[in-house]
């Protein structure tokens, strides 16, 4: 083979990486999360409705819940909450909400205000067990197994799609579409 | 000692609640060891704030940042060596939280593409210098009076 | 009215550059001279078109005009005047005009200078160029129209980014995009012998000064956006191997290469594919540069909004231009054989080493640069590189670069009697030796060997740059331009070499907490926190600090460093204070408000750093120098070559 053809052949190589990059560009500044598939970071912390009592992850074991990291603070948690209601309305999977560095009594406040759609509510004041999830921008929702598998993350806003598409077949026990 | 003006308070407050940041962070931390201190000088730098993912996180303002940092200060504390405290990171965060990237087998070609491009390049170099010299004695053009441009 | 004016001008641009580009390649090809000098008009058609539509834009930045998305989205009505006319260039579609812009003005450029080539080859380069031209205002006019028009007018604008309120943008880019730009002359003149099936020493000696001149602007622009960086940003780096600092890198490496290359070819007919290869690779990397900004294909903190329709139209861009520039490679570089030998230890082999380090450290960056996309593609995860990959691997080429240059540099042309530059060599290197280790172990307690040898070997290249041009003077012999700007190119690079090294090895950052009075010790100063006050400036509203800086007692300066908060975008900038003392930079930066007075403050102590940009400019220097020599204007008088090339006489 003409060895001048090499660099055309190089280009084309570099030309299908690109053109997968783009491809998978929206996901860009989304990071896939190491923790799918391994068990999901113990806790038990403050409950925000009465601080002396503990929301503890060995209490949850046997059914499916969303682990939902939020604040206050977060403009995008204030859109999410809608549909988190929803959720709540549907019965079919309990929210764990996680307090990322809030204010408990703000935190209050907006619950009362906004609806509650959680089953409780941990505190996490220092950021540690937010670390531990390995959350990096609120709102973030994992997706935990009975067993206490971490299945599915999503960062970013809850949205429906999500919702039917990862979320409600994986707690079916169906196959989960990719979207 | 001046005593600070109601002004330049509400200004500090103002600029610490800014909605964007396009400052960097300054970390006055100072561990008790200077040898602890070189190490998270060094790691801080190495590692990537997940939340302005183009900054490191000694340099970056925000709350998770700050979080991090002081979890690797933490660690260094307790006596944790520095791949320690690597992989306790990227067991949270993913290897895209390390700016230097993993010595493994998957990482190989990376961290082998001098040691590659330069063995090509040696090889090419070899070759082409072999093939001139061997032409050299029936090169009989005369060279332009330039010397050496 | 003005908008619409721009834009139809721009459409009018669209059509006249692919006429250039119609004429340019199909005159030349079918030997119909009428369409080969139809290409000069139409090159100045299109520069004036595109000239009319910068006006427009800048007009409505000037004037306020928010009904314009583009003016909205990017100045204000408090905006001063001259950052007004600068944010032309600070968002995507500006900065695309602007490369349009500039490439209309280097074809201008090549078409006046091309009285001497003859008529078809100057018409295919014309041509290329013209493809480019029409490749660059399509994408413009499909996907990021500048003239967009928001109706009803926004009130006001979103004002320009604070960072780039700063009088380092109003140079930046344009230099930067002068010299990115500027290598699409060598492409097209690549592609015009490849069209042309031929290419001689001639071809060399004309493409030169376009190549060393379109590189010393490269050369300066990124010095500038290096310098910018550190002042304005001011955590006191001046190069982070950002994907987007490496885009514009890369083909700095394949330039200087090229440079290199070219004058092979121009001496002595040899290395004709790989300059060929050079060439295309040079201007290949700009386009791949601008991909990689616009695609969102990588994160940065250069990104422009990344869109991937934008990305997907400049891949397919980058597959026609660079895929087709390859293919016409692929056809015509097997015919470009010579005879000419050489020594090993000739000019010519040195050459070859220097060309294959600097093959080999744009390959690192590229693969640095390009491994998250790579490893995602591959399904191998996700990667991330940074520093502390770069800059190890960096020096593993540059190092061995570096000393080569001060051997190769007394090589002759095919027979390299290095053996008469013996003495030379061992006494150039003795003295580089001294005084390189000289000035690391005397001036410093703490020194690393890497630091010694990187101080070596860049007095070393000064001292051997400096054997031929002072021998010629007291032989009373002339120092041609072309000599002249390759000596100072290389002192230019040495000199940042040695910066480089110092401010790698030698210094200092601490970032320390301090109340009012208090007084901090980095490295050899004394740093006195006095207190912060309110300021007020013409877009924003700071706090600045004041600190007493001394050296051993010595008052050094009184340096105010702010942090501004800007009214329009409510985002917060420091501004550094850096004060040049005895060859160090003194870099100070207010940080947090800690309470009760107490402030956390960066302070660097950086020696030498601001040398590495001089130097980058005395590089430029030399460039400009040897691009402005009047032989590479006079054809040489060559014997037909044997090798003008068998059956590849069409057109």
């Amino acid at each position: 083979m003409n060895r001048f053809l090499l660099p055309l052949g190089l280009f084309v190589l570099l030309a299908v990486v690109l053109a997968i990059g783009i491809r998978h560009s929206p996901e860009k500044s989304i990071i896939a999360s190491p923790l799918i598939g391994k068990p999901a970071p113990a806790f038990a912390l403050p409950s925000l409705a009465d601080p002396a009592h503990e929301v503890r992850s060995a209490d949850l074991k046997g059914h499916w819940y969303l682990f939902n990291v939020w604040g206050t603070w977060c403009g995008e948690c204030r859109a999410e909450h809608e549909m988190l209601l929803q959720v709540h309305q549907a019965g079919v999977v309990p929210i764990i909400g996680l307090d990322w560095k809030d204010d408990d009594t703000q935190a209050v406040a907006w619950l009362t205000q906004l609806g509650n759609p959680y089953q409780s509510v941990a505190t996490d004041h220092s950021g540690r067990m937010a670390i531990d999830w390995g959350v990096y921008g609120a709102p973030e929702t994992f997706l935990v197994s009975p067993e206490g598998v971490v299945v599915y993350k999503h960062v970013g806003a809850l949205t429906p799609d999500t919702w039917t598409r990862e979320i409600l077949p994986r707690v079916s026990g169906l196959p989960a579409g990719k979207s | 000692m001046k005593r600070l003006g109601a002004r330049t308070l509400l200004l500090s407050a103002w600029l610490s609640l800014a909605a964007t940041y396009t400052a960097w962070a300054v970390d006055p931390t100072e561990l008790p060891d200077p040898k602890l201190q070189a190490r998270y000088v060094a790691l801080t730098h190495e590692l990537r704030c997940m939340q302005c993912q183009n900054e490191a996180l000694a340099d970056s303002p925000v709350d998770l940042a700050a979080d991090l940092r002081r979890e690797v200060r933490d660690q260094l504390l307790a006596g944790k060596s520095d791949d320690d405290i690597r992989a306790w990171m990227s067991a949270r965060y993913g290897d895209f939280i390390l700016f230097r990237p993993r010595y493994s087998l998957r990482n190989a070609w990376l961290w082998g593409a001098p040691a590659i491009l330069l063995l090509i390049g040696a090889l090419v170099c070899w070759r082409v210098v072999r093939t001139r010299m061997t032409l050299l004695p029936a090169d009989h053009e005369p060279l332009e009076e330039d010397g050496q441009s | 009215m003005l908008p619409e004016l721009g834009h139809f001008a721009l459409i009018l641009a669209l059509l006249l550059a692919g006429l250039q580009a119609f004429f340019g390649i199909a005159g030349p090809a079918f030997a119909r001279e009428r369409w080969t000098s139809a290409v000069t008009p139409a090159v100045a058609g299109q520069a004036v078109m595109v000239a009319t539509a910068v006006v427009c834009l800048v007009t409505s930045f000037v004037g306020n005009d928010f009904s314009v998305l583009y003016v909205a989205e990017n100045s204000n009505s408090a905006l001063p005047l001259f950052y007004r006319v600068a944010a032309l260039w600070g968002a995507h579609e500006g900065s695309l005009l602007l490369w349009i812009l500039l490439l209309a003005a280097w074809t201008v450029a090549v078409a006046l200078g091309s009285g001497r080539l003859p008529p078809r080859f100057a018409g295919r380069v014309l041509g290329v160029l013209g493809v480019v031209s029409f490749g660059f205002l399509l994408f413009t006019l499909a996907t990021s129209n500048p003239f967009l028009r928001l109706d009803p007018p926004a009130p006001d604008g979103r004002d320009l980014n604070p960072i780039l309120q700063d009088p380092g943008l109003a140079v930046h880019p344009p230099i930067l995009y002068t010299g990115y730009v500027g290598f699409s002359v060598a492409f097209a003149f690549a592609c015009a012998a490849m069209l042309e099936g031929r290419l001689d020493q001639n071809w060399a000696r004309w493409t030169r000064p376009w190549t060393t001149s379109a590189w010393a602007f490269l050369t300066c622009g990124i010095a500038l956006g290096s310098f910018w960086a550190y002042y304005e940003l001011g955590w006191g780096g001046f190069w982070f191997w950002d994907p987007v600092e490496n885009a514009s890198f890369m083909p700095w490496l394949a330039g200087t290469a090229l440079v290199h290359s070219l004058a092979v070819t121009d001496k002595r007919g040899l290395f004709k594919s790989w300059t060929l290869l050079l060439a295309i690779l040079a201007f290949s990397l700009s386009l791949l540069g601008t991909f990689l900004v616009r695609s969102g294909v990588l994160v940065s903190v250069h990104s422009f909004a990344a869109d991937p329709t934008r990305g997907i139209f400049i891949l397919a861009f980058l597959i026609i231009m660079i895929g087709g520039a390859l293919a016409l490679y692929a056809w015509r570089a097997p015919l470009l054989r010579s005879t000419a030998g050489f020594e090993l230890g000739s000019r010519e082999s040195f050459l070859l080493f220097n060309n294959v380090l600097l093959v080999t450290a744009l390959g690192t960056v590229f693969a640095g640069t390009l491994a998250p996309l790579i490893s995602d593609a591959l399904k191998l995860g996700t990667l991330s590189v940074g520093p502390p990959y770069f800059n190890p691997t960096f020096m593993i080429s540059m190092l061995p670069l570096l000393a080569l240059l001060s051997v190769g540099i007394h090589a002759n042309w095919k027979r390299g009697r290095l053996k008469d530059s013996q003495r030379t060599l061992l006494l150039t290197f003795v003295a580089a030796a001294v005084l390189g280790c000289g000035y690391v172990f005397g001036l410093y307690s703490h020194a690393h060997l890497l630091s010694a040898v990187g101080a070596t070997l860049a007095v070393w290249i000064v001292l051997s740059s400096l054997v031929d041009p002072i021998d010629r003077w007291r032989r009373g012999l002339t120092l041609p331009r072309a000599v002249l700007g390759m000596t100072v190119a290389h002192i230019g690079l040495a000199i940042a070499a040695f910066a480089l090294t110092a401010v790698q090895s030698f210094t200092i950052e601490r970032d320390v907490a301090l109340a009012p009075g208090q007084t901090a010790k980095v490295g050899d100063y004394e740093i006195r926190f006095e207190g912060v006050r309110p300021v007020e400036g013409p877009n924003y509203d700071a706090v600045g600090g004041t600190l007493v800086v001394t050296r051993h007692g010595a008052p050094v300066a009184v340096m105010a460093p702010q942090k501004r908060r800007y009214w329009v975008q409510h985002t917060v900038k420091s501004e550094t204070a850096i004060r040049w003392h005895r060859g160090n930079n003194v870099l100070l930066a207010l940080g947090e408000d800690l309470g009760s007075g107490r402030w956390s403050i960066r302070v660097q102590i950086r020696p030498l750093v601001s040398l590495v940009w001089i130097a980058a400019f005395i590089m430029a220097l030399g460039g400009a120098l040897a691009a402005s020599d009047r032989r590479y204007r006079t054809a040489r008088a060559l014997a037909p070559a044997p090798e003008a090339v068998a059956g590849a006489q069409t057109g």
